[in-house]
């Protein structure tokens, strides 16, 4: 058992390699596999080729990892944590609580002129940010009221109604070139981080993660319900706002340099599950982490349209892998569901 | 006699859920709980055996009161010292019978989860204890009721505590799967000198394998004793409002519904089974009665005679015995 799930891990790394050289040498501009080697090791450093690798494609590539591995472990936590297999950082309406704020940003500033001088990328990632956090605290405000998944799950899902009402609204009354910014904001994209970003994702994401991996003891518990876990020695107050805390922080940062990207968090725990069928999340936290990763890069990859100059948006590819698996775990579950009967 | 350590003292203990009289369940409750005792709970439903439960384990607080260890050491964590089997159902998927019992280790681990050549051990003597040795490699979701109970009293025995309390582990059981969790509770609190509270229904299981038993009497207070004095002085009959089931002989009462007495004559088994079935089909046992039912042991076979005034006949069943004397009534 242990072998076969260090394999597994092992598999998922060499696959994350694989993903990872196949994404850097695909894009609108053919560049052959000697160039990118060349350049990746810094022999031909003033070619173009060698531009293109190092400005766009190495930075969308490492995006698509640090995102892909925060968000599935997220998503993985989120599922443990209100033991829901359709929970998820979407369902719960963080992304729509960084739309919300991010609209406000973005929209508002023909508004109110004054706000305008801060208008930048960091502001729209502080933004979001503090919206998926907003909304995050709400829900668990709830969280702790009603102790029941399904309200839950509906006071996110009626969040985030919310917050899209109100964004709609902006939408409506903001200028054209403004809602154009704010639309491309919300179909997620890899591409349009710096490398400067890169490095406050990387730290924000292996904070995010080292702080997941501290709450291990809690989240494998969590599934004997409160008072068990209380019983062998879980600090359920604290766990809960760690594991609250550690999403929200990797989820709100990766919403706030790439976009809401859909389905990732939620189709992930599921895809690795099948493969390492386990609960631990000692397992299970690295194990999603390189799923996210891999997942992400593949949609990245399929959203270049490889062969051709144009680009798909990332949230078009994600879902639409994303939503067959989630049918797909529905009916199984259905299924399971019924045998148990 | 052998020491006995108090485990959990409880001093003037008021349980409930606010301190006003129609929300409090128990009243000035002084018991404690001693090692090498198996205590059985009793009461009805909603009474407040869980919370008193839940209290004891330190997971709610009483309304006023006073709860000790008083061998306790300061500074050891309560999960190292009182474990849990709890009524909530545990769903998971993906989960061993091996890793849940590892879940017993947990107050002893760090955030790595590793165990120790010493955990090992520790969970390797639960499974054996609980004989659940052949299907720890099993998935928890594929368990059955009664297995799914001796892999969660393992995981508590694991957790290797002094005190370990159990609320309704014999719920939805079968005859058998009672009487085997029963039993085995009763030798884990002998032989690991642990103290061990359950909470449970079972009644005749409670009388048989309890050393001392505690009742939540409708007012507000626990009544303690051995089962024995009990049920002799009355309490348990006058607690439970008992209806039709003899305490004394632990069987339920039948009433002699017929005019024919019997007398029985035998011995063994075989005369305790034949009197049941007599008390059911509503004869009354009587040595001076005309008609005799005699219990023949042959080489391999059973047989009963029975013997009236008019006639002699053979039966070679307990069936076929109650067919024949109720045609011969009739017939008389």
């Amino acid at each position: 058992m242990r072998k076969s799930t260090s394999n597994s891990l092992l598999i998922l790394g060499l696959f994350l390699v694989l993903l990872f050289l196949l994404n850097i040498s695909t894009g609108s501009v053919n560049i052959s596999i000697s160039e990118i080697i060349a350049s990746l090791l810094g022999y031909s450093k003033d070619s173009i080729g060698s531009q293109i690798v190092w400005d766009f494609r190495l930075p969308k590539a490492a995006t698509c990892i640090l995102a892909g591995a925060g968000l599935g472990a997220g998503g993985l936590m989120m599922q443990t944590f209100f033991r829901n297999p359709l929970a998820g950082p979407d369902v719960l309406g963080l992304s729509s609580g960084a739309s919300l704020m991010v609209a406000i940003t973005i929209l508002a500033q023909s508004a109110l002129p004054f706000w305008a001088s801060g208008i930048n990328q960091w502001a729209v990632a502080i933004a979001s940010s503090g919206g998926a956090s907003l909304v995050f605290f709400i829900v668990i405000a709830a969280a702790q009221k009603l102790k029941d998944n399904s309200s839950l799950l509906i006071i996110g899902m009626m969040v985030a109604a919310f917050a899209s009402s109100l964004v709609s609204v902006m939408q409506f009354l903001s200028k054209a070139e403004d809602l154009q910014a704010f639309m491309i904001w919300t179909l997620g994209s890899a591409g349009a981080t710096s490398w400067r970003e890169i490095q406050i994702m990387t730290v924000i994401v292996f904070i995010g993660l080292a702080i997941s991996s501290i709450c291990v003891k809690a989240l494998n518990s969590w599934f004997m319900g409160e008072q068990y876990s209380k019983s062998i020695g879980v600090n359920i107050k604290r766990a809960r706002f760690w594991i609250v805390f550690s999403t929200c922080l990797m989820v709100g940062s990766i919403t706030a340099f790439c976009g809401p990207i859909a389905f990732v968090g939620l189709a992930v725990p599921h895809l690795v599950k099948l493969l390492i069928p386990t609960n631990n999340h000692k397992i299970l936290l690295p194990a999603v982490s390189l799923g996210g990763s891999i997942l992400l890069l593949a949609c990245d990859t399929l959203a270049q349209l490889p062969g051709s100059t144009q680009i798909l948006p990332l949230n078009a590819v994600t879902s639409f892998i994303g939503a067959p698996v989630l049918i797909w775990v529905v009916l199984r579950n259905k299924r399971k569901f019924l045998n148990s009967r | 006699m052998r020491e006995q350590y108090t485990f959990i003292k409880m001093d003037q203990l008021v349980l409930g859920y606010s301190p006003t009289e129609n929300n409090i369940l128990f009243k000035n409750i002084n018991l404690c709980l001693k090692g090498g005792q198996l205590v059985c709970f009793m009461g009805s439903n909603g009474i407040g055996k869980s919370t008193l439960i839940r209290t004891l384990a330190g997971l709610q607080k009483p309304v006023s009161g006073k709860i000790s260890y008083p061998e306790k050491e300061p500074g050891v964590e309560i999960e190292k010292w009182v474990s849990l089997v709890l009524t909530e159902r545990i769903t998971v998927s993906n989960m061993t019978v091996y890793e849940l019992v590892s879940f017993g280790r947990y107050p002893y681990l760090f955030w790595d989860l590793k165990l120790s050549a010493e955990d090992k051990k520790i969970i390797g003597e639960a499974i054996i204890s609980t004989g659940i040795g052949s299907i720890i490699n099993k998935k928890v979701d594929e368990l059955s009721d009664g297995q799914m109970q001796l892999a969660l009293i393992a995981r508590a025995l694991a957790q290797n505590t002094p005190v370990l309390l159990l609320d309704e582990p014999t719920a939805h059981l079968d005859l058998n799967n009672r009487v085997e969790i029963m039993r085995l509770l009763r030798n884990v609190a002998r032989t690991m000198n642990k103290a061990i509270l359950v909470a449970t229904h079972e009644l005749d299981l409670a009388l048989q394998t309890a050393d001392v038993l505690w009742l939540a009497s409708s007012q507000k207070s626990i009544e303690v004793g051995i089962p024995e004095d009990l049920v002799l002085n009355g309490t348990l009959h006058k607690i439970f409002d008992l209806k039709g089931f003899d305490l004394k002989t632990g069987k339920i009462n039948h009433e002699p519904f017929r005019k024919t007495e019997i007398n029985l004559i035998g011995n063994g088994d075989e005369l305790i089974w034949t009197k049941n079935a007599l008390d059911r089909e509503g004869y009354s046992i009587d040595k001076n009665a005309s008609t005799t039912v005699e219990l023949i042991h042959n080489e391999k076979k059973m047989g009963w005679l029975i013997t009236t005034p008019i006639f002699t006949k053979q039966a070679n069943s307990i069936q076929e015995l109650l067919d024949k004397l109720s045609t011969s009534i009739e017939l008389s």
